[in-house]
This record gives structure tokens, sequence and C-alpha cells, in this order.
């Protein structure tokens, strides 16, 4: 088991367990709706490995190349960035394409992301490199274009200080930052964070997580094979649709460990049949994490009383304080206890930055759930606009510094993200009694479900819509407490006032927006010419509309 | 139940809901996932309600972007596990 004590003896991501001691043993069962599981064993994993590492070597693919992966959730994105690994190539894994999205939306920002990464190659299915090719000139290969069957040479372990893989952290559409991360800071990583959540070798890690995201990637991947625990992966497409997958996969395996996002644990216990519900045991369970997005005390407990019967109790629902910039965790709650409760006065929060502690029953009473303790070997500070130290229960930024933090931005020396070793992560909150409290987001940033996006993009396509005043348009996020995450709301000034055109400009700018950004718009606005509230400077105020929206609302 | 009354509950919820615009004059062939108007989400909670609201269940296999888009497959679908 890798942990700090045991740090010394792994070296590189290659010493995974599966790699290192191949067994029959199960390293991974797909899972999916309406088809049979596919068990890959450590030998046929550790095989499917060299098979890949010798196929892209074949391809002429060197050490230090940037390889793109560009799959749906599957065994082939699985191969493709161990093979790479294994070449000492640097792998990312990007999102494929969905049924939203427009594909030549998609083809555009992926091209543009080829041209600003230098990427030197493009894995992905056979369908979808066909048309890749039309708008790059990046080499690109289908799956049936790699040569499996080539004599596998011997690769040279890479150097633990060299860059491992990219995780892609959020920007503005064509401005994703790859994250570039060593063998040695995801090591750190993994080690401090098993010792957190105090692993242990009968666990079993359920996940339906995204691979390009940091949560799938690491907690939900990297860590489960690293230390040749079994890993059920399931697709994140297939189980938004089909929740009651996720409860299936825990039963039948006897799931351990389950990361999710907070929006997940509304869907778990919303939109999970009786039926689906009462044929399974969650009993298995040690540990759900809330994990990427800000974690509420009424989704756990929703979970709760959703799943009580199913074997949930609330010691097993631990919180984790996450970003691609720290490989992943940051803090981690007390395993085997429930998450930390602060129950704060809400209106001297939002007026005065202070986290003062009040009695539950109090009207302005809110309650806050502790993102736990930072993990060992990794500092957590609060400081000021100034970049001065706070005292506990101020509000103020949060800053990390750690030994498994990003190297740097990926082919972006433009972007500095460490300030005197810190690094600062744009997120508000608050230390007490050593637990971390995270408020939320500093700038306009919106988390829809787990994803981060910028309401800039989404008001670049609203501005295009005809029948909206260009720069007349505004998206913010609405917290929804049915749904658990913050829905995205528009508000737009238009001409008309015919209601039937309005009801075309709203259809046009809610289609115009998921095939663009695939994300959807929960509520659109028209408004007439000046409604919207413009800053000094003549920008469109994201926050003072947002108050000005949710106050219209509310009103009787 | 007829299958008009099926349609008008189907059509409710689906409008206050899970599209939230009651008032959006949704065709019964429009497809509702595929343009925007809600998310893969919903198909998981439109199960849901079929089930408390009509005692019908969906299988997960037939829950899907493909065989659930519009009003009409919903309608047609629910119809033929309607319990008599």
């Amino acid at each position: 088991m890798l942990i700090p004590a045991t740090r010394t003896t792994f070296h590189t991501l290659l010493d995974a367990r599966p790699l290192a001691e191949p067994s029959d043993a199960p390293a991974i069962i797909f899972v999916a709706t309406d088809t049979e599981p596919v068990v890959v064993t450590r030998r046929a994993l550790a095989t499917a490995v060299t098979h890949h590492a010798a196929a892209l070597h074949a391809l002429g693919i060197q050490p230090g190349d940037l390889v793109l992966i560009a799959h749906t959730q599957n065994l082939a994105a699985v191969y493709a960035f161990w093979g790479a690994l294994q070449l000492g190539a640097i792998p990312t894994l990007f999102p494929s394409l969905t049924e939203k999205l427009d594909a030549e939306v998609y083809r555009r920002n992926m091209a543009q992301l080829i041209d600003l990464s230098q990427v030197k190659v493009v894995l992905t299915s056979d369908d979808f490199a066909v048309t890749l090719r039309e708008v790059t000139s990046c080499p690109v290969y289908g799956t049936s274009d790699l040569p499996l069957d080539v004599p596998s040479p011997s690769f040279t372990p890479p150097d633990p200080d060299s860059i491992a893989f990219l995780q892609h952290s959020s920007g503005t559409t064509g401005l994703q930052k790859g994250v570039a991360l060593t063998h040695t800071a995801v090591l750190n990583q993994l080690a401090a964070y098993s010792q957190a959540i105090a692993l242990h070798a009968d666990d079993v890690v359920v996940s339906w997580l995204p691979l390009y995201h940091d949560m799938g990637l690491i907690a939900g991947f990297l860590l489960p094979l690293v230390q040749g625990l079994p890993l059920v992966l399931l697709s994140p497409f297939d189980w938004v649709q089909h929740p009651a997958l996720l409860l299936q996969a825990i039963d039948r395996y006897r799931g351990t460990l389950c990361w999710l996002p907070n929006f997940a644990y509304n869907h778990c216990a919303r939109r999970i049949r009786r039926r689906d519900k009462e044929a399974v045991s969650l009993a298995s369970m040690r540990l759900f994490i809330n994990c990427s997005e800000p974690v509420r005390h009424s989704s756990h407990q929703l979970f709760l009383d959703a799943f009580a019967a199913q074997g949930v109790t609330p010691d097993r629902l631990g919180v984790s304080y996450a970003m691609a910039e720290n490989t992943f965790a940051v803090s981690q709650t007390l395993p085997g206890q429930p998450a930390p409760l602060d129950w704060i006065d809400g209106q001297l929060l939002a007026e005065q930055n202070v986290a003062q502690p009040v009695e539950p029953t109090q009207p302005e009473a809110v309650p806050l759930v502790s993102c736990g303790r930072p993990i060992s070997g990794t500092a957590v500070a609060i400081v000021d606009e100034q970049g001065n130290p706070l005292l506990p229960r101020r509000v103020g930024e949060i800053v990390v510094r750690s030994d498994c933090m990003l190297t740097g931005y990926y082919r972006r020396e433009d972007l500095r993200p460490f300030q005197h070793g810190w690094y600062h992560t744009g997120d508000r909150g608050y230390l007490a009694d050593g637990e971390l409290y995270v408020i939320g987001r500093s700038k306009d940033l919106i988390i829809n479900a787990g994803k981060n996006i910028y309401p800039q993009d989404i008001e670049a396509v609203v501005n295009e819509v005809p029948g909206v005043y260009p720069g007349r348009a505004v998206a913010f996020g609405v917290p929804d407490e049915r749904e658990g995450t913050e829905l995205i709301a528009v508000v737009a000034e238009v001409e008309t006032a015919d209601s039937e055109q309005q009801n075309q400009i709203r259809l046009v700018i809610r289609q115009r927006v998921v095939v663009e950004t695939a994300v959807s718009v929960s509520f659109v606005t028209l408004v007439p010419r000046h409604w919207l509230r413009k800053t000094s400077s003549g920008k469109i105020a994201r926050a003072e509309n947002r108050r000005k929206w949710l106050a219209e609302r509310n009103a009787p | 139940m007829d299958e008009t009354t099926l349609r008008r509950q189907m059509r409710a919820f689906i409008l206050n809901e899970l599209v939230r615009e009651p008032d959006y004059p949704l065709r019964d062939d429009e497809g509702i996932i595929s343009s925007g108007l809600m998310d893969s989400f919903a198909l998981a909670e439109l199960g849901v309600f079929v089930e408390d609201a009509f005692d019908v269940y969906i299988p997960d296999a037939d829950l899907t972007v493909a065989k659930m888009d519009s009003l009409n497959q919903m309608v047609a679908r629910v119809w033929r596990d309607l319990p008599a």
C-alpha cells in the first residue's frame, strides 16, 4: 500500500500494483446499462498497456510528446492513457463529444487546444478520427489504427520528476489550462490521500466520474489502480440517465469508496425509483466523499433520508476539498465520523466576512459543512486581498502550498500559478478549529453539476442570438435547493414585446447555449432595453443584475 | 385513464418540472432533450414520475435520449404498460 511511510518504495506511476504484480485479481470492472460487465484482470491490464505503449512507439511517438486522448469513458481510453505513460509520453484526457454539443463546435475547441498545447498526436475512436482529421494537421489515430501486434521494445522508466500527465483545468473556451503534474507530485498526493481516508487493502472503489476531471482521474481511477484495489467503472453519461446503476454496482461488487459532487446526492435521492432502491444494499460502503462543488448540508440530509434503509449513516458521508492544481485533495474529513457542521450567522457572513457561531435555532443561522483538515504534505492558509494571513473564522481567499502541486501550466509560461510559493485558489473560505470551510468562489464562476462554467462563455453565445441586443445579456448561477447545485439563468435585453417572438428567442437561446457549451440553461428571462445595470466602466454587472433578477423573482 | 388524460398530465409535468416554462408551446413530436429544452438528468426524473404517478416501471435500457426525446415517444411508452 502506498502511504507516506512506504512512499520511497514507489518511484513512478508505473509502479502501480497491476503492472508491477500482474495476477488474475480484477483491476477494472466496467459496468454499463444493458450489457454484461467487463472484468479486466491485473494481468490483462498489464498486457494491454504494454501493447499500447509498443503501438505508440511504432507510430513514432516519443517520450515527452503530448498525447491527447478523446474517447467516451471506455477501456480504450484507459489503455491509451497507461500506454502513453509507459512510453514516457504525456497523456491528457479530453471530454468526448456528447449528444447535446454541436460536433462543429467540439472539433473547433479541440483544434484550438491542439494548437495551443502543441499536441503531438490524438487517439480517439475510428469514427471520430475521420472527421477530426479535417480540422487538424496533427496526426489522429482511431482505435483500429493502433498496431497492437508489434513486438514490445524495453522501455526506460521515466524520470520521477518529469511531467507524468496533464489535467485540463477549467478556463474560458479555448483558454483551457493544462495542469502539468510530475510522477513525484502524483505519488505524494496518492500517499497522503490514502492515509487521510484510511485506505485499506479490502477497499473497492466505485466511480462514474469522468476521467477528464481531477476527481475522476485521481480518486476514481489512479488511486485504485496504483494501489491495486478493484475499480468498478461506469460512464458518466450512462449514470446521469440511470442513477440506480451506481447503487447496483456498489451492491454487486461490495463497493466501499465512492466520490460524488454535491448535485449527485440530490440526483440519487430524487431520481432513483422505489423499485430500484428496494433491490439494493449500500451497507458495504465505508465512505461517500462529497467533493468538487460547494457541499450542502441539505443534500447530505436528503441522501441520508433516502438511503437510510439501504445502510447509509452520517459517519459514512465524508467531504473533501480538491483541485487539479494540487493533483487532487487539499483536505479531507476524518473517515468514520460525520463531517463537522458549523452553524454560523449568515448575515454577519455576508456583511462582514466573519463566521460567527450561533445556535441552530436562530433565524439567521446557516449550516456549513466542513471540508476537513489539510492532508499531510499540504498546508492551507486564509489570506486577505493583500495576501496577509487572517485569523480563524475570518473569511478570505484560500491559498495552498504542498508537495503535490502542479509544476506549471503546460506551454503557458505567461501564467504564474504561485505567489511566494503559495497557490491562490480563487475560492473563499475560513478555518475554525483546524477545519476548512469553503464559502464559494471569488469570481463570477458558476459551478453546475460539478462543472465549472464561465458566464462569459454563455453570454458570448446569447449575444449572437438574433433579436438580442448585442452586449446586453448576462448569465449567472442560481443556487437551487432541489437540485443541490447552481442552475444557470440568462437575462437578455430584446426589442420585441411580442410573446410569440419572445418564445422563439427563448428557445433559440436555450438551443444555441446547449450546442455551443454543452450546458443547459434553466431560466431565460427577456427584458426590455436598459433593464440591465452596468458598472462604471460600462461592463454588465453580473452580481448586481443577479440580485435584481432574484429580487424580482421572489417579489409577490 | 385515457390516452388524452395521460398526455395532458405528462405534458404538464414536463413543462412545469423539467422545462420550467409552463407556457412553452411544446409540440408533440418536438425533441425535448435534443433541442436543449431539458437535459438528460430529466430522463431519470421522468422514470420516477411515471412510477409514482402511473405505476409504470420503464427499464433503464428504454430511458435513453433516442427512445424518450419527444412527448409522443414518452406517452406511447407509458401507455403501453399502463395498468388496466
